[in-house]
């Protein structure tokens, strides 16, 4: 995938502590972990933006070796649950991780990483295109991920490079978590042009943050809208940065009043506001709205990527061709990813997908041809930027609270849950606040006397918007 | 209600901690103070005692302790 040899000791990492790594230790680093593992298996690796997360996924990728990526403070039992269904080889943990696994043994330890060997008997066939694991619903623990291909990842990153116009020059700030599909397609670019990774976990609201930003000159950030909500709250406008050249957008809708205010602070600045549109399912990214639009066309995903196509279908799968009508937008691209897994066995899959991508959004397109979405057809929603599904989150409910009867609902950073049974309230939160991993303040419970189903014991989601909308 | 029974409150509404925990309380030391929590935290100061903080005074505020000592200094916030 990289070619770290060609950007010799240009720095491709600084971690928040001031340790660096050039793109020529990187290479060095990674081939020697790579050599160590020896051949193509399945590793999990637990992630925090730290070097040896890099390291380690920078070997995976360029080794052929399968990495699944999780972030490293997974809940226990759903790190479990997800060990069992897919036995990996190895494990690749933060060294302070290694003494809660006791019955695997440790292999090495590089930059604060240590690799560890699990015992499972490998039943299961890798396909030989399968480059990278990543989960659709990280903090539910679901069993399901994306089957990403190495040409996938390379045409997304190659397409991101030529719209955002990125160089070796740039200095890029992780905001987001590296096993998050969109954390990582800022690590996949900036490597690939020989650029420098900004490393750290601490958040927006911490001064170590800025410190680290304004210290490292870092040139761009990206964010999902809770970030741009807290970029408000904090006044970001006010903000002496000059370094700072243009921030990225996504992971959600955007509401339009901080669109405006976002696409207006980078035009009086001169820095750049890039809205942003994509999934997993399709690597990354699969629209973006071009800086110079970002005011007139402001509450739009823009336009597809370069090499990328968008089509709206309606309820019967014909095309839509007339502006201002809804349908289900469609991409077609080479980083539309093979497929799902939902076990060890779909590893051996190939390509699913072939190259078409039904998004389960609804949208409709201007008279200028940019895209806006409306809605979506599947039950989920966007906490903080993380895709919570809600039919997974009612199955974990019902699993731990025997007999309760629940249904959960909601908007976007506010999830409802329903249940019959008040006792139970505070307890649903924090099992639900726990199992995610997500602050509870998302979730509110909502006690009602009876779930609405229709006759056929579906439940009435429609009629339980009433109860926040 | 106190200025020191206004600020507690916010920290145990909003953060869901108990008064015991209070003392020498951080950022992070419970999942529930992080950014999300921080970010609800300051709105829940800002309303309680009726000020609009700065970026600063909002990324310096660290700890339990640290908050009491901006608000005093910087709010006119008397505890």
């Amino acid at each position: 995938m990289w070619n770290f040899a060609e950007h010799g000791n240009s720095t491709a990492i600084i971690d928040e502590y001031g340790k660096t790594l050039t793109y020529r230790e990187l290479k060095t680093e990674s081939e020697k972990l790579a050599a160590i593992i020896g051949k193509r298996c399945l590793v999990f690796s637990l992630c925090r933006n730290e070097i040896g997360a890099v390291v380690g996924y920078s070997a995976f990728i360029n080794g052929d070796i399968v990495p699944l990526l999780l972030n490293a403070n997974l809940e226990k039992e759903l790190l479990n649950n997800l060990l069992e269904i897919y036995k990996p080889e190895y494990l690749w943990v933060p060294e302070e991780m290694v003494s809660e696994f006791q019955n695997m043994s440790e292999e090495v330890n590089m930059q604060g990483y240590s690799l560890l060997k699990t015992h499972y008997k490998v039943d299961y066939h890798l396909y030989p295109e399968l480059a990278l694991l990543l989960t659709t619903s990280g903090s539910t623990g679901s069993p399901k991920f994306v089957r990403q291909s190495y040409a996938n990842i390379k045409a997304n990153t190659d397409s991101i490079i030529e719209y955002l116009e990125l160089d070796s020059s740039e200095r890029a700030i992780t905001t987001l978590p590296m096993n998050y599909t969109y954390g990582l397609s800022i690590i996949n670019t900036h490597l690939m042009v020989g650029a420098t990774l900004l490393l750290t976990d601490k958040s927006l609201m911490q001064k170590e943050f800025w410190n680290f930003f304004k210290s490292e000159k870092a040139t761009s950030f990206g964010g999902v809208p809770y970030t741009y909500e807290m970029l408000d709250r904090l006044r970001f406008y006010r903000m002496q940065l000059p370094s700072l050249r243009y921030m990225t957008q996504a992971g959600g809708k955007l509401t339009p009043e901080l669109h405006k205010k976002f696409a207006e602070y980078a035009e009086e600045n001169g820095k750049k506001f890039i809205v942003m549109y994509g999934q997993c399912e399709a690597t990354a990214r699969m629209g973006y709205l071009p800086a110079n639009k970002a005011v007139e066309k402001c509450g739009s995903i823009g336009i597809a990527i370069p090499g990328g196509k968008f089509h709206l279908i309606d309820d019967n799968g014909n095309y839509i061709d007339q502006p201002d009508t809804t349908g289900e937008l469609v991409y077609e691209g080479a980083n539309v990813t093979l497929g799902y897994a939902e076990c060890s066995a779909d590893l051996a899959k190939g390509d699913e997908w072939n190259g078409i991508l039904r998004t389960g959004d609804m949208a409709y397109f201007d008279k200028d041809g940019y895209y806006y979405i409306v809605g979506r057809k599947k039950r989920f929603l966007k906490i903080y930027g993380n895709r919570v599904n809600l039919d997974e989150i009612d199955r974990l409910i019902k699993g731990r609270f025997d007999g309760l009867e629940c249904a959960s609902a909601g908007v976007d950073d506010h999830m409802y849950i329903f249940i019959t049974d008040g006792s139970k309230a505070d307890a649903v939160k924090d099992f639900v606040a726990n199992k995610t991993k997500l602050n509870p303040i998302a979730f509110k419970i909502i006690v009602i006397d009876e779930i609405p189903k229709n006759d056929a014991g579906k439940i009435l989601y429609k009629e339980l918007a009433r109860y926040y909308e | 209600m106190t200025n020191r029974e206004l600020y507690d409150n916010a920290f145990i509404e909003v953060l869901g901690v108990t008064n015991e925990q209070l003392a020498g309380l951080k950022y992070q030391d419970v999942e529930t103070w992080d950014s999300v929590g921080h970010m609800s935290l300051i709105a829940a100061l800002e309303s309680a005692f009726d000020i609009m903080m700065d970026t600063e005074d909002i990324i310096d505020f660290s700890s339990y302790e640290k908050g009491m000592e901006i608000l005093s200094a910087k709010y006119e916030v008397e505890f």
